[in-house]
């Protein structure tokens, strides 16, 4: 709790406390520690000014603004009609497997979430796939396991 | 793919540097009226796909007195199959910037926004760079404008101007009523002048070449030329600049896989062109005009897993706020696969048809608007598919 | 300068201000265009498009209630293409909808029912969307239901939370079909800062917010012969309950009310304007008495201004909102709660029944009051002091359910011990009524003479204007108050709780130049209380206080010391105003709450 605080008022320095600043914020904390918990919002909406419930309501609107626990590395990938095509599903099920979780669930050791996403913006490269912000694209399965493997030994 | 029938063109990516701001320079030299008559000259109407003229934009942008306006260039790209605003903010920043720059000397703002969609968040750190440079430009040709970017956080409708204001207002990303219009109040209720980033860099590039190059590229109604972002059953997808005014025929033949049997033109929210109506169907004003997705889906594809792929992108990404776009979106999926599944009969059809146009006609903003193109484009060519 | 324009509605010629919606042009010349989302109140959302028409040249139907009407408008309201539209959107909520409208509290006063029905929507049109998790309904609160199957997202409820209220309990959530009204992190509407008011039960459509609902626990307690029922009537209830059977709003039927509740079995029907009069006895005395600590003792702890405490949405408002500033309220219980605590002492003492035999319950404007009631430090009787608060609509609701021919029913009069009011009582039911009746007995006190004001009418603090000030200057006090000689007292009278919102941040910010402040949470007082008939609107307001004010001019006593079972009250049983036994059983004190 007083971490989130800390945090919070470290950006709100940065952003201020008008209405305006409230995506800004709820962005830093998403950035930190990949999303946002209920003390993160109710402390923001008393920096604000504003009403928990409008901090819950505008954060809740957005994709990547996520409010329930998630993974060290968001793993998003991209469900758009052109990865279909190009082999999307075999990359979930690749993810799945390596992972040993379903999509919108998170490993047990809290590293990775598998969730999936609409387009992201490289159909010329499908399948792709989004780990934090970090494009992957031309995705197979074989790369897909290297690119774990790769997250992984970061540790 | 010898003898191309497609006219290529080159004004969007060119020769590059990201120091070069000689046309930002010589262009804020000139008076804003005579900057605005060459846009106005040029014929280009608004990439994203609505298609405003963009020079009307500017010009009324200038008349208005306010003490404050703004330039903001939208960079949420998230319609299904586009990426063309992806090459440009990664490829040629600066010419986004000069952009954005001439338009805030033309119109008389001093603060410009560039509203990032959250997939491209990847791209910061280069394009705080190329800002650095821009800034630092900017003060030696002592010109009070600056860039700020905001950062979308995953939702397709904040494209829609008005969502996106309310989105970079700390809202959610919910379309306004219009009119009032952006150019009139926009941003924080000021007149604002929002622009796609293709047409900013094309703004910018007309600059450069003039408008009389520029109107000579495409037809009468489709001036100049315009990206396109081409995927799907394509032996060579990626990012093309095409003179517009093509037909969808000759388009096919250069980039199609021989075995084409419908092109998705503007995405979800888009039209579905079937093989037979190839050879009469124009990409432009005159005919079919795009944000530049061009899907191509050959004959092993199921266009009924390509609508319903679509329907769900829209019952996700609609804000939800009204009735038929909230509602309509889940009744067109939820009844096509009735009708899939035996569980609704044919004729069924014809209801959902009928509230597709309902859709378009009452919808509040150009997402709910829009999903009866592919809807109903897809459902009339493809009625076998979407039954049996 | 307002500029006129010409436009023509269904062939129609009519002229409006610039800036005049369509939807008002076409009310002007009596041309109806169905609503759901809009509401007079509050700003425009222009999101369920139902009230769409068309206007030439435009490609796509306009929503009438959000597209400005400009010179030379040609409109339709009622074509082929409008009524297609308009029944595939009713027919689009209804799919969304939990449609069993036989088992709806609001059934035949539902605004999306009614335009199914004119609309003749057929139900199979279209698929159910309506979903699991819309299935269940928060009961958590005293106060209020809050049943998501019935939501047809307007937003009507989030506005009024947020536009009206200033408390933002409620919110948009989520997005696309997912996006539903919810509170913070779709807590339990107990455990945010939902004042109770009740103010978006009032405005919604549909049946997805209502109060709680207590008529059955009533219907028992009448039907037990062990038990004896007490009821008291608030002041704003007699103004409205004919509206349920169909009377014009602001029609009195304060006699009607009291013999009807006497026919539905109660054993003594009382009047909550009593309490109201000793409310102002025991408020009035207490701002003295601050005033006497702060000039003659100089005791500068003394909070000014001193805040009403009648209200109690305005009570957990201010518990939420400002809980540093809780020693502004004054410590006076509301009548309501005042009542309570005396009709299980003085009045069972009188009566000779055992307290734990009497059931105490007040039929309410209010929505807030239910919670008021459940309020674990409303025991100073040694029982819970009210056990059940009803609202006007649920006594509308059970004298149909009795049967009772309320147009034709002979008027009664309020039982005696506890039924006697003045119009000083009545005036509660009015924003700016409390600081009226509190001025004409407090002014009486301390100079012997009536309030200076044409009939005992203080019109400054009158009217709807949400924020009103007035000042009045003692002078030829009294020998004990004449440290007051000379002083303008300053007062002020806020309703709705955004204007309440303004006058607290005016005291937190040191600058509030008042003494004495009326708050009510619901917009025009208690007569625009949550739990008063559905619709309300400005006119209806209006109408209701007028109504009030009526039967002010018409009682013989219209100041609260006058009151004689009051007189009574302090002779045989409280001792003086202010004194041991008034402490222990009509004031109370305050919790600081959170702000989620």
């Amino acid at each position: 709790m007083s971490e989130t605080i800390e945090l919070i008022d470290k950006y709100v320095v940065k952003y201020g406390r008008t209405r305006e600043a409230l995506m800004p914020l709820l962005q830093a904390i998403v950035e930190e520690k990949n999303y946002l918990t209920r003390d993160d919002m109710a402390e923001i909406a008393t920096r604000l000014n504003i009403s928990a419930a409008d901090v819950y309501g505008t954060a809740s609107f957005y994709a990547f603004l996520d409010l329930e626990k998630r993974g060290k590395y968001v793993i998003r990938v991209c469900k758009s009609i052109i990865a279909e095509m190009k082999g999307k599903k075999e990359i979930t099920k690749t993810l799945e497997n390596v992972l040993k979780i379903k999509v919108g669930e998170t490993t047990a050791d809290g590293m990775f979430t598998l969730l999936e996403t609409n387009d992201i913006g490289w159909s010329d490269k499908e399948p792709s796939m989004l780990i934090n912000h970090t494009p992957y694209t031309d995705l197979t399965p074989d790369k897909v396991i290297q690119i774990i493997t790769e997250y992984r030994n970061r540790h | 793919m010898n003898q191309s029938k497609l006219k290529r063109s080159d004004i969007i990516f060119g020769k590059y540097t990201p120091t070069d701001y000689n046309v930002l320079e010589k262009t804020v030299k000139r008076p804003p009226e005579e900057i605005i008559s060459d846009i106005i000259k040029s014929g280009i109407r608004g990439r994203g796909g609505a298609g405003f003229p963009t020079g009307l934009k500017w010009k009324y942008a200038a008349t208005l007195k306010s003490d404050e306006k703004y330039v903001v260039c939208n960079a949420d790209e998230g319609e299904p199959g586009t990426f063309k605003d992806r090459e440009i903010l990664l490829r040629v920043p600066r010419k986004i910037f000069s952009g954005m720059a001439i338009c805030g000397y033309v119109i008389g703002a001093k603060k410009g926004f560039l509203y990032l969609r959250g997939e491209y968040a990847f791209m910061l750190p280069q394009l705080y760079k190329d800002l650095e440079i821009l800034d630092a430009k900017l003060k030696e040709l002592a010109l009070d404008f600056s860039i700020e970017i905001r950062l979308g956080s995953g939702a397709y409708v904040c494209g829609e101007e008005t969502a996106l204001f309310e989105s970079m207002e700390g809202y959610r990303g919910e379309p306004r009523n219009k009119p009032p219009y952006p150019v009139v109040a926009g941003f924080r209720n000021k007149p604002t002048v929002i622009n796609n980033v293709e047409t900013i860099v094309t703004a910018q590039t007309i600059c450069k070449i003039g408008p009389e190059d520029y109107a000579n590229l495409g037809t009468t109604d489709s001036r100049g030329s315009k990206l396109f972002s081409v995927s799907g059953d394509t032996p060579i997808p990626g990012v093309y600049e095409l003179e517009l005014g093509m037909t969808l025929a000759d388009f096919v033949e250069e980039y199609g896989d021989g075995d084409t049997k419908a092109v998705q033109v503007g995405g979800a929210s888009g039209f579905c062109v079937p093989r037979k109506k190839f050879a009469e169907t124009i990409i432009g004003f005159e005919g079919i005009p795009t944000g530049g997705s061009m899907m191509l889906f050959n004959n092993k594809r199921s266009m009924y897993h390509v609508l319903q792929n679509f329907l769900e992108f829209f019952c996700e990404e609609s804000c939800g706020q009204c009735t038929p776009c909230r509602i309509g979106t889940q009744q067109l999926r939820d009844g096509l696969k009735a009708i899939k599944d035996k569980v609704k009969d044919e004729d069924y059809l014809e209801t959902l048809l009928g509230l597709t146009e309902t859709m378009k006609l009452s919808a509040k903003c150009g997402l709910g608007q829009s999903v009866a193109n592919a809807f109903k484009s897809i459902v009339e060519n493809f009625t076998e598919e979407m039954v049996y | 300068m307002e500029q006129l324009i010409q436009l023509t509605i269904d062939n129609i010629p009519v002229e409006v201000i610039e800036g005049t919606t369509i939807l008002d042009a076409a009310k002007k010349i009596g041309v109806k265009i169905p609503t759901l989302c809009h509401h007079e109140d509050l700003c425009v959302a222009g999101n369920c498009r139902i009230c769409v028409v068309e206007v030439q040249g435009q490609r796509n139907l306009s929503a009438s209630c959000a597209t400005p009407a400009t010179n030379g408008m040609v409109i339709k309201t009622n074509t082929p293409k409008i009524r297609k539209t308009r029944r595939d959107l009713l027919g689009l909520l209804v799919s969304e909808h939990n449609t069993q409208c036989t088992t709806c509290y609001r059934s035949m006063n539902c605004e999306l029912q009614l335009l199914a029905s004119e609309y003749n929507v057929d139900n199979n049109i279209f698929l159910s969307v309506l979903k699991e998790s819309d299935k269940k309904i928060d009961r958590s609160s005293y106060s209020i239901e809050k049943d998501p199957s019935k939501c047809i997202r307007c937003q009507r409820c989030v506005r009024t939370c947020s536009e009206l209220q200033g408390v933002n309990a409620l919110t948009v959530a989520h997005r696309g079909e997912h996006m539903r009204i919810e509170t913070f992190m779709d807590l339990p509407l107990n455990e945010v800062v939902c004042t109770n008011c009740g103010q978006c039960v009032n405005r919604c459509p549909t049946g997805a917010l209502t109060e709680r609902r207590y008529f059955d626990f009533l219907w028992d307690a009448i039907g037990d012969p062990t038990k004896h029922v007490v009821m008291n009537t608030a002041p704003a209830t007699r103004v409205v309950i004919g509206e349920a059977f169909g009377m014009p709003v602001g029609t009195r039927v304060t006699g009607k009310m009291v013999a009807a509740m006497k026919q539905l079995g109660m054993d003594s029907v009382l009047d909550t304007d009593f309490t109201a009069d000793l409310t102002i006895i025991e408020e009035g005395t207490e701002l003295l008495t601050r005033l006497k600590k702060l000039i003659v003792d100089g005791d500068k702890t003394q909070k000014f201004p001193m805040l009403t405490s009648c209200s109690p949405g305005w009570i957990k408002f201010i518990e939420h909102m400002y809980p540093d500033h809780l020693g502004h309220l004054s410590t006076c219980k509301s009548p309501q709660q005042m009542f309570g605590a005396l009709a299980k002492t003085y009045y069972a003492e009188k009566k000779g029944l055992d307290p734990k035999n009497i059931v105490s319950v007040a039929i309410m404007p209010c929505a807030a009051k239910k919670y008021e009631a459940n309020r674990p430090e409303m025991k100073a009787s040694g029982y819970q002091d009210v056990d059940a608060g009803l609202t006007s609509r649920e006594l509308s609701h059970m004298i149909k359910q009795a049967g009772i021919d309320f147009m034709r029913i002979e008027e009664k009069h309020y039982d005696s011990i506890m039924g006697e009011s003045t119009g000083a009582g009545v005036i509660f039911g009015a924003t700016g009524g409390v600081m009226e009746a509190a001025l004409r007995t407090v002014y009486e006190i301390v100079t012997g003479r009536e309030v200076p004001f044409k009939n005992l009418d203080i019109t400054p603090v009158r009217g709807m204007e949400g924020i009103r000030e007035a000042s009045i200057k003692l002078e030829n006090c009294v020998e004990a108050w004449k440290f007051l000689e000379g002083v303008e007292v300053k007062v002020a009278v806020a309703h709705g709780l955004l204007n309440a919102r303004k006058i607290m941040d005016q005291i937190a910010a040191g600058t509030s130049p008042y003494h004495f402040i009326e708050v009510m949470a619901c917009p025009g007082g208690c007569l625009g209380g949550g739990g008063q008939p559905i619709p309300t609107n400005e006119e209806i307001r209006k109408k209701r206080a007028q109504a009030i004010y009526e039967e002010d001019a018409n009682m013989p006593k219209r100041k609260s010391h006058d009151n004689e079972e009051v007189q009574l009250l302090y002779k045989e049983f409280l001792g003086e105003a202010n004194g041991h036994k008034s402490h222990e059983l009509l004031h109370t004190h305050y919790t600081k709450r959170n702000k989620v």
